[in-house]
């Protein structure tokens, strides 16, 4: 498991999951992967499909109707996998906590689907790139 | 005697495995360097294959089980046997069999069929859409790639000692005394010719419509994860390490002496093709499968055409 681990923490590839977010993180996400702030110096690409992926960068509120589909993904991503709640949207619901789409915050919906599942957090609206560069390595240092 | 074969066949496989590794490292390096990046560290390949080799490995429920997990071992055991004989023909020019350009040919065809029978195997409809992409690519960059391959063949028939042979050795041999068939008109047009068609079978931009991240999600390896989806990029990395040795046995005379002179000179004759591949990988966009078919069809295989006539009429 060292060897598996260790190139977990090198070579984390990413997939990013819109549940019902306001496009603000998403943006955010996109600067993130640009040169400017380079994140293939820690190995991370962005990948097409959740099945290459090890982590899951999930934004929005997880609305009714993405909550199953949002289930759908974090079972076809291949473990073991992190799941990035990024931004206050995706960690409690944000603003719109109290609307009528909202059903439940992502952490809820992937521990239901998986007990065992590693789930980090990165607050803000919408975090800031160097925010999102912090929170994935340190829930990397800590696998 | 066999194991003789065997050992060739695991030394060379090991050699292009750390070829390949270095060689997609650069690749990446240079990527990032031109785009005013840093870049990832130099083990980035070695982690990310053994970051895949942990994974556990999903098998779709429409998916045709057995051919979609055999596909990449036979696309990385197809690359590895291309290898062993380039790598036997550089070492051992004399010891020839005659025929074993065409076995090459034919074994680095295969890594493209398997994609395209583990993506269709994989029932996905994005990798159907690869597949598809795959197979006019296919069907476009090998016309090209063959012809090019005629030329250094047509040199060697009309010199008097080799006579008309389709072996590499005699090919590196023959370049040895006579001159790398670059140095001719009709070696330098089917050098251009066979590098485009390289850069198509290494799926790499302006030909990576295949495997097309933005569009296609992943196109024809969709569905692949864990230790197939490893084995796929080594396959990559593989054909990235055999695909220069091939263009310089052919045209730039490969390992001339087996000599350490020699094998500086094809570490020279290597680096110089990777990076035309790479500065042609990065100053170029991703053209459509219409683009690319009419493009290896109208313009490359005309081309390679007149470098085979040129090559018959002795220039």
């Amino acid at each position: 498991m060292g060897l598996t681990m260790l190139g977990l923490k090198k070579s984390p590839w990413v997939y990013h999951v819109n549940v019902g977010a306001c496009n603000n993180c998403d943006i955010e996400i996109l600067e993130l992967l640009t040169p400017r702030y380079d994140v293939e110096r820690f190995g991370m690409v962005l990948v097409g499909s959740p099945r290459h992926a090890d982590a899951l960068l999930v934004t929005g509120i997880c609305t009714r109707q993405a909550e199953s589909r949002l289930v759908e993904v974090y079972e076809q991503t291949a473990k073991p996998c992190v799941v990035f709640c990024i931004g206050s949207c995706a960690m409690t619901g944000g603003i719109f906590r109290h609307a009528y789409h909202f059903s439940r915050p992502v952490e809820d919906v992937i521990r239901e689907a998986d007990p065992g599942a590693i789930i980090a957090h990165v607050p803000g609206c919408p975090p800031k790139p160097e925010a999102m560069i912090l929170g994935a390595v340190k829930a990397l240092a800590t696998l | 005697m066999v194991w003789h074969m065997i050992r060739v066949f695991l030394g060379a496989s090991v050699a292009t495995m750390v070829l390949g590794m270095v060689s997609s490292w650069v690749d990446r390096k240079v990527t990032a360097r031109v785009q005013y990046r840093v870049g990832p560290p130099l083990l980035q390949p070695l982690y990310d294959v053994l970051k895949l080799m942990g994974k556990e490995t999903l098998v779709p429920a429409r998916a045709q089980r057995r051919g979609f997990l055999l596909a990449p071992v036979v696309g990385l055991s197809a690359a590895a046997l291309a290898a062993t004989v380039l790598w036997a023909a550089n070492l051992w020019p004399r010891q020839e069999f005659v025929g074993d350009l065409i076995v090459v040919i034919y074994l680095l065809t295969i890594p493209a069929v398997a994609t395209i029978y583990g993506a269709s195997a994989s029932g996905s409809p994005h990798a159907a859409i690869g597949a598809s992409r795959e197979m006019k690519l296919l069907l476009s960059y090998e016309l090209p790639l063959i012809l090019s391959a005629l030329v250094p063949i047509l040199k060697v028939a009309r010199s008097p000692d080799f006579g008309a042979t389709f072996s590499l050795g005699s090919l590196v041999a023959f370049q040895q005394e006579a001159g790398w068939a670059l140095w001719s008109a009709s070696g330098a047009i089917a050098f251009v010719a066979a590098l485009l068609a390289v850069q198509a079978k290494l799926t790499l931009v302006p030909f990576d419509m295949p495997e097309a991240e933005t569009e296609l999600m992943g196109g024809v390896y969709v569905e692949y994860s864990g230790p197939p989806l490893a084995m796929i990029k080594l396959g990559r990395m593989f054909m990235l390490a055999v695909l220069p040795v091939y263009l310089a046995t052919l045209f730039l005379g490969g390992l001339g002496a087996a000599t350490w002179q020699g094998g500086l000179a094809l570490a020279g004759k290597y680096v110089a093709i990777l990076v035309l591949i790479v500065l042609i990988r990065n100053t170029n966009p991703r053209v459509r499968i219409d683009q690319a078919v009419r493009f290896f069809w109208f313009l490359v295989a005309p081309l390679a055409a007149a470098a085979v006539v040129l090559a018959a009429m002795g220039y």
